[in-house]
């Protein structure tokens, strides 16, 4: 099987080797530190009975918590599949009528999480021997066999130990022996060997192991999900009844108001006809005007509503139109088999809009490019600019505001921006296409 | 001249009609859907259509889709289109056969019923008549760049009426100018842009709008 590798697939192939065993024993190094937090958990439990438990709860499961989330980060981070975490959030309202520290203290036992916690930080210095450790101490088994060969073997024979390397005796006639010299170096060569190879099994099974107790439960995984969905629902209601506050001002102030306007002015016109017919004639025109005027607020109130391109075309060519638009020369690239459905449309109509309002005004870029595709069920927008880089999502930029906004589909947004740049903006929301148009 | 008409709202079809009507054009046919419009373009072969963009049944871009299929089966068929809100986008696509005789208008310059009645006109004689606010974001878009920055304010302004469709004469008449200080503003234009000069008002139109569109 080696021998039909390319070159870069031997050499990962070695790496995780080479790896495995060092990151394994590193992980049962952590043994310690748990030990520790283990035995302070154990005393706080058994001290709930005198009472004295309930205020220690909240801080040992608290300590658990940051101990198993380092386990989570350096397994996530040695295996390539993170493992999330499970506790609960706190909702407010439960447990109101209890004082602080009773709260504290209920949150803490009431979450399955820490229960779990504690278990695996009970076993784990255990499971960790047999399992991610296991290599790293066969390898370094194999290199003590090594030295007995070469000169240890004859030390410890010297100082007349009676000692054993696997089922070899290590006595004083030792060194007078080569079967049993020859047969340690062979043995320890072997403990290396099989110390490398399953150096990578081994530090899965152990992130299986604890997956199986750090990762959320059914349950948890549902409560963490219905917290976003929450929190989304909010921000979602929150954007929209923001949004019909300002459609309502704008009408208010602009196309209402001119309407009220021209009806007066008519009243006027109406009352000068015979009296002073070239001031009616004058006043007309303006009402025209304003006429003409109070369309183009509308226009442009609808296009901030609702774009007609976007409702013709779609996202895509929406999106090649605002480049148009745009003061800088903006390359759009578009592979969509199909249209979202309008919501979802909008929102990335609007948060592509916000990324290049951003490139216009923050970025001092001079090109600006747009990439929309859709692979997998998720549609991905790329907005590209050659500024100087430096943005933020903190930084007032609105970014923020896009994030919420695709937040409430499901939607992910990823900002790269080095300084000095270029700046890369790439949001993803889950969604299917439809073939057909809109109605 | 016989006109071929399609707008869903049955109100302004008919004021369109009786003004039309009123200035000596035949309405060889009204029509309220998209697919009807396609039909009555290729029947009656008129000297001129004015479409709404959005049409039923789809009441999307409808309108815009009919004229361009009948315009690839009729090259250069003279074509007004009206809509709510003008899009460069569209402009585009309809100006991107270059065999002129395309109008993208505004529905407000309906208001104005010589002026629309003399974009009619000139879309049937083969010219162009793009809106003002089609035309002003192009400019916007390109003047920061040369060498359109090189162009004084006023051949500025005389290069937005030109590439709305205007004669010579009528961009005087609007400047308040003769119409000689304006063909030399036009000869400055075509020179700093580097555009052949033509004297053919049709193919001067396309050019600068090919220029602005690039």
């Amino acid at each position: 099987m080696v021998g039909e590798m390319t070159r870069e697939d031997r050499r990962t192939w070695l790496d995780t080797r080479a790896r495995a065993p060092w990151h394994g024993f590193r992980l049962w190094l952590l043994s310690f530190p748990t030990m520790i937090v283990v035995t302070w958990m154990n005393t706080a439990v058994s001290l709930i009975s005198i009472g004295v438990g309930i205020p220690m709860i909240p801080s040992a499961a608290k300590l658990q918590r940051r101990m198993t989330n380092v386990y989570r980060d350096r397994i996530g981070a040695w295996t390539g599949r993170p493992i999330e975490r499970p506790y609960l959030p706190h909702t407010k309202g439960s447990f109101a009528t209890m004082t602080r520290a009773q709260r504290c203290f209920m949150r803490a036992v009431s979450d399955p999480a820490t229960w779990r916690d504690y278990s695996f930080l009970m076993c784990e210095p255990i499971v960790a021997i047999f399992t991610c450790a296991l290599p790293f101490l066969l390898i370094v088994y194999g290199v003590w066999g090594w030295m007995l060969s070469l000169w240890a073997g004859a030390v410890l024979g010297d100082i007349g130990a009676q000692d054993w390397y696997a089922m070899i005796p290590i006595s004083q006639d030792y060194t007078q022996q080569p079967e049993r010299v020859v047969g340690t170096a062979v043995l320890g060569t072997l403990f290396i060997a099989v110390g490398f190879l399953i150096g990578p099994a081994m530090l899965d099974y152990h992130a299986r192991w604890a997956r199986w107790l750090l990762g959320p439960t059914e349950k948890a995984k549902l409560a963490l999900r219905v917290q976003h969905l929450t929190e989304t629902r909010h921000d979602a209601v929150d954007v929209s009844a923001a949004e019909l506050r300002r459609i309502e001002r704008d009408l208010h102030d602009g196309a209402q108001a001119r309407l009220v306007a021209m009806g007066m002015s008519l009243g006027a016109i109406e009352h000068l006809l015979d009296k002073d017919p070239e001031k009616a004639r004058l006043l007309l025109a303006e009402t025209r005007a304003s006429s003409a005027k109070a369309l183009a607020e509308l226009r442009d109130l609808v296009r901030g509503i609702h774009p007609p391109v976007l409702a013709d075309r779609g996202v895509g060519d929406a999106v090649k139109a605002l480049a148009l638009d745009h003061p800088l020369p903006v390359e759009v690239t578009v592979e969509l088999p199909g249209r979202p459905e309008a919501p979802v449309e909008s929102a990335v109509y609007f948060a592509i809009c916000e990324m290049l309002t951003n490139a216009a005004k923050h970025s001092g870029a001079r090109r600006v490019w747009v990439e929309l595709t859709h692979n997998d069920g998720t549609l991905r927008a790329t907005v590209t600019d050659d500024g100087q880089g430096g943005a933020s999502l903190e930084a007032g930029t609105g970014l923020r505001g896009v994030e919420r906004r695709i937040g409430t589909f499901d939607g992910v947004l990823a900002l790269s921006s080095p300084p000095g740049g270029p700046t890369i903006v790439t949001l993803e929301v889950p969604c299917d296409l439809r073939t057909t148009s809109h109605p | 001249m016989r006109v071929v008409l399609a707008e869903d709202l049955a109100l302004l079809r008919e004021g369109l009609v009786s003004m039309l009507e009123a200035h000596g054009f035949e309405i060889a046919a009204a029509v309220d859907n998209g697919p009807s419009l396609i039909k009555a373009l290729l029947d009656h072969r008129p000297d001129v259509a004015v479409v709404d963009v959005r049409l039923p049944p789809s009441f999307t871009d409808e309108g815009l889709q009919a004229v361009l299929e009948a315009r690839r089966q009729v090259p250069g068929l003279p074509v007004l289109v009206l809509s709510q809100y003008v899009e460069q986008l569209y402009a585009r696509e309809l100006l991107a056969d270059g065999t002129g005789g395309i109008g993208y208008l505004l529905k407000d310059r309906v208001f104005d019923a010589a002026q629309f009645i003399d974009s009619v006109r000139r879309v049937a004689a083969g010219g162009t008549a793009m809106d003002p606010e089609v035309i002003s974001r192009l400019v916007a878009r390109t003047t920061r760049e040369e060498p359109l920055a090189r162009l004084t304010p006023r051949e500025l302004e005389v290069l937005e009426l030109m590439a709305q469709g205007r004669s010579n004469a009528a961009i005087a008449q609007q400047l308040v100018v003769t119409e000689r200080a304006i063909s030399k503003h036009t000869a400055n234009i075509f020179d700093k842009l580097g555009l052949a000069v033509s004297d053919d008002d049709n193919r001067r139109v396309l050019a600068v709008l090919a220029y602005l569109n690039r």
